[in-house]
């Protein structure tokens, strides 16, 4: 007689040691956090300033996320995320000057003004947005799996959300759908420990994200998200996990957004201490500066040079967003459907 | 006492179905529960049990007979000692029709042959025309679409493997395969936002939705995802895709399964909304849905699905979308309305010619972009105008038809426009409530005869 089927339990990845980086690494890795964290802080001014309108969500204390989660992905593969969207793009090698410049609403920002903060793409960089809706964009990195499946492109998709979306209903039914059909994407839970003003104790029944696939039989883990090392060798285990096959991965990134929700909240729902803690001892960039220091890759002077560096970059990038015009009136009616040829 | 067994319902819509097979004979004993016979609807072949036990008296309807009508008597079964003959009384000539019969009887027509179907601009003059049901339409689009063009694939609840709710993704299965026809969990809101993420990517997927009442549970990805994504990011990338399944009331489901979203839908910029009446419509929409570079909503309606219309036999029918149809021509009044509501206006038009009025019937086809342009024009001609649509009332379709037409041809209107509409309630189950909360052919003529003060 037959055995009866058994579901065959794949062995669940651990959380693997950070990546040892190199000289070259770690320099690359402050120079990346270093972007954001200073685009972000242009960013505030600019909004404080009425340059930047709406909601403004910024990036500044998690960057070593997504810094390291690139570093571990092949060119095709895809990156989407929801309205805190900013570091993602700098990550994804996208112009700060077209990204400034969609937040201040012109002509040559990314989607030419039409999109704002929240609503910004790149073909190009595989970069798919940049989502208003809380959670739709883990149905939709889903299927950009399901396209790399279905075209065997041998890519993955990086689909990010936070420990507020991790509540949202859909993100489950992509989470079915994704085991299902073993589709190869990274679900990227940036747990950055609020959602918008709810903590994660007070939202969630189960606050041990790593574990919201057990019902589908998806294998997270638990990352440490302000080491960007650890970030790195957790992407390089789930990119290697999705592209042999054995469908999603969940990465449960443990990190912490300094700011606000957006500009306009003044984050009363925990202590300034609580903040300062973390930024005092945990700080991603910090973190690597201080190994740089130690491993004496870099003198001050060379450090204080890739600052300036990057300040001018972001300099660049505020000058472009605050004098490039705003776009065309005719552009009010362009985009909306693609012609067709009657 | 001999019982008599008559022909099931076995669905809300189902009004006739063909005895496929018997599987007793006259003189078997059955008892409760046992299959005796095979029937055919359109959707499906489903079993029919014995809810008496008894022999066998007689086989009222011949096995392989097509089109035998709901309640008709199929069987008798009798007791011990009697014989079929001892049933009481003898049915109505409706069973009389089918019984002997091995022709088949023709569904009701729902277009009336009197009404003078005005040339479809779009197929050229000699073509052979084929009856095909608007079902069999909508399946052709989509395995010739997916014949030529790879990158489109089809998924939703029971598409393959139970080869559709309401069997319009019949046999597909069997030609694409399980890549390409793809059985979704019952998880709308999931299915929908995987694929517009599929098609941002740039696969062209056709998502279907058992009926689009389940897609109120999607429809920020239809909204907020596929139609705006193309405006947010500035041309780069949009939702080439399909979202398509029945809309609006089917019979006696009640509330939550009978409503119409052409209203809800058209009011998007970034979407294209459909909605074809008959079955050439059906299939030349749809193909032009699919190879479509942006997301369309294309609203179909499950009473319609079984219904036959003539399809020309082409090797690529495609109509373009957002041009309405003149399906009569007319001097007196115009009536325009769309998908079913069709149904009301050609019933109306028959009794308004009746009375002398010559009727102008527009199907609008496409509800965004709407064709304004056929119906001003009409307007100009009839000087009046009747909207007909099963929708709600409130900033309805003839809402927005009345208020352009206010705007664009006030000068040449002798009354106000009227809508006639679905009303005002959420939808009764009660077979009589259910009637009246539709529109009726009584209506749309009350209301011509208001606007032509006749």
């Amino acid at each position: 007689m037959a055995k009866a089927k058994t579901t065959k339990k794949p062995a669940h990845p651990k959380t693997p040691d950070p990546v040892e980086f190199t000289k070259e690494q770690e320099l690359a890795a402050y120079r990346d956090m270093l972007l954001i964290r200073r685009f972000e802080e242009k960013a505030g001014q600019l909004y404080g300033m009425g340059f930047i309108g709406g909601f403004c969500h910024l990036y500044i204390g998690q960057e070593a996320v997504v810094t390291g989660m690139q570093s571990a992905l092949i060119e095709g593969d895809q990156l989407i995320t929801a309205y805190r969207d900013h570091g993602h793009m700098l990550a994804c090698d996208m112009d700060p000057k077209g990204i400034m410049a969609e937040l201040t609403g012109r002509q040559g920002g990314y989607s030419r003004g039409k999109g704002g903060s929240m609503h910004m793409f790149s073909k190009e960089k595989n970069f798919y947005g940049g989502h208003g809706i809380v959670g739709a964009q883990v149905s939709l990195g889903t299927g950009l799996a399901f396209n790399n499946k279905y075209t065997e492109n041998g890519n993955v998709c990086c689909t990010y959300f936070g420990d507020g979306a991790s509540n949202q209903g859909q993100v489950y039914e992509s989470f079915n759908m994704a085991k299902l059909w073993d589709l190869p994407v990274i679900y990227i839970i940036e747990n950055n420990r609020y959602a918008m003003g709810t903590s994660v104790q007070r939202s969630s029944a189960l606050t041990d994200f790593s574990r919201r696939g057990c019902s589908f039989n998806i294998p997270g883990i638990e990352v440490d998200g302000m080491d960007v090392r650890a970030v790195q060798a957790a992407g390089e285990l789930a990119a290697d996990w999705c592209r042999s096959g054995k469908g999603p991965i969940i990465l449960d990134m443990q990190t912490y957004r300094y700011r606000g929700h957006s500009m306009s909240d003044p984050a009363k729902y925990r202590s300034k201490d609580e903040v300062q803690k973390m930024r005092a001892e945990n700080d991603p960039i910090e973190r690597v500066k201080q190994r740089i220091e130690q491993n004496k890759w870099a003198s001050e002077e060379e450090l204080k040079a890739i600052d300036k560096e990057i300040r001018a970059v972001v300099a660049e990038a505020a000058d472009f967003a605050q004098s490039d015009p705003e776009p065309d009136p005719s552009e009010l009616y362009t985009d909306i459907l693609i012609p067709v040829e009657a | 006492m001999a019982t008599e067994i008559l022909m099931p319902a076995l669905s809300p819509t189902m009004e006739e179905g063909t005895l496929a097979k018997w599987l007793v004979k006259e003189g078997d004993d059955v008892t409760a529960g046992d299959v005796i016979a095979e029937i055919e609807t359109d959707k499906a072949t489903m079993e029919v049990e014995a809810v008496d036990e008894g022999k066998v008296g007689k086989l009222a309807v011949a096995e392989g007979t097509e089109g035998v009508k709901v309640n008709t008597v199929i069987a008798v079964l009798v007791e011990d000692g009697e014989s079929a003959d001892d049933v009481a009384a003898p049915q109505p000539a409706a069973a009389s029709d089918v019984t002997e019969s091995d022709t088949k009887e023709p569904a009701p027509a729902i277009v009336p042959a009197t009404v003078a179907v005005a040339n479809d601009p779009d197929i050229p003059a000699g073509t052979e025309m084929v009856s095909t049901t608007v079902r069999e339409a909508l399946r052709d689009a989509m395995a010739e679409e997916m014949r030529s063009d790879e990158r489109v694939f089809v998924m939703g609840e029971e598409v393959a493997e139970y080869q559709g709710a309401y069997k319009i993704t019949q046999g597909l299965l069997d030609e694409f395969g399980a890549k390409r026809v793809i059985d979704t969990p019952i998880t709308e809101h999931g299915f929908a936002g995987i694929g517009v993420g599929a098609a941002m990517a740039g696969l062209r997927p056709i998502v279907e939705f058992m009926t689009f009442n389940f897609a109120m549970q999607a429809i920020d990805q239809i909204v907020n995802s596929a139609a705006k994504t193309l405006y947010m990011s500035g041309g780069q990338m949009g939702a080439p895709m399909v979202f398509r399944g029945p809309n609006g009331a089917a019979a006696r489901v009640g509330a939550q399964h009978s409503q119409c979203y052409a209203a809800w839908y058209g009011h998007i910029p970034g979407l294209k909304v459909v909605a074809p009446y008959g079955a050439a419509d059906a299939k030349g929409l749809l193909k032009a849905a699919i190879r479509d570079p942006n997301p369309v909503v294309f609203l179909e309606n499950e009473i319609m699905y079984g219904q036959s219309f003539d399809v020309p036999k082409m090797d690529d029918f495609v109509l373009p979308i957002g041009k309405a149809r003149v399906h009569k021509e007319g001097n007196d009044v115009t009536l325009v309305t769309f998908g079913i509501g069709m149904k009301y206006a050609i019933e109306a038009s028959q009794a308004l010619s009746e009375l002398g009025i010559d009727a102008e019937i527009i199907d609008l086809r496409t509800i965004r972009p709407m064709d304004m342009e056929t119906v001003i024009a009409s307007v100009k001609k009839t000087n009046r105008c009747v909207t007909i649509e099963e929708g709600f009332p409130q900033s309805g379709i003839g809402a927005e038809i009345g208020m352009q037409i206010m705007q664009e041809a006030f000068d040449y209107l002798d009354a106000p426009v009227i809508r006639i509409t679905g009303k005002d309630v959420p939808m009764p189950y009660a077979a009589n409530l259910e009637k009246l909360a539709l529109p009726s052919a009584e209506e749309v003529v009350q209301a011509v005869r208001a606007v032509t003060y006749k």
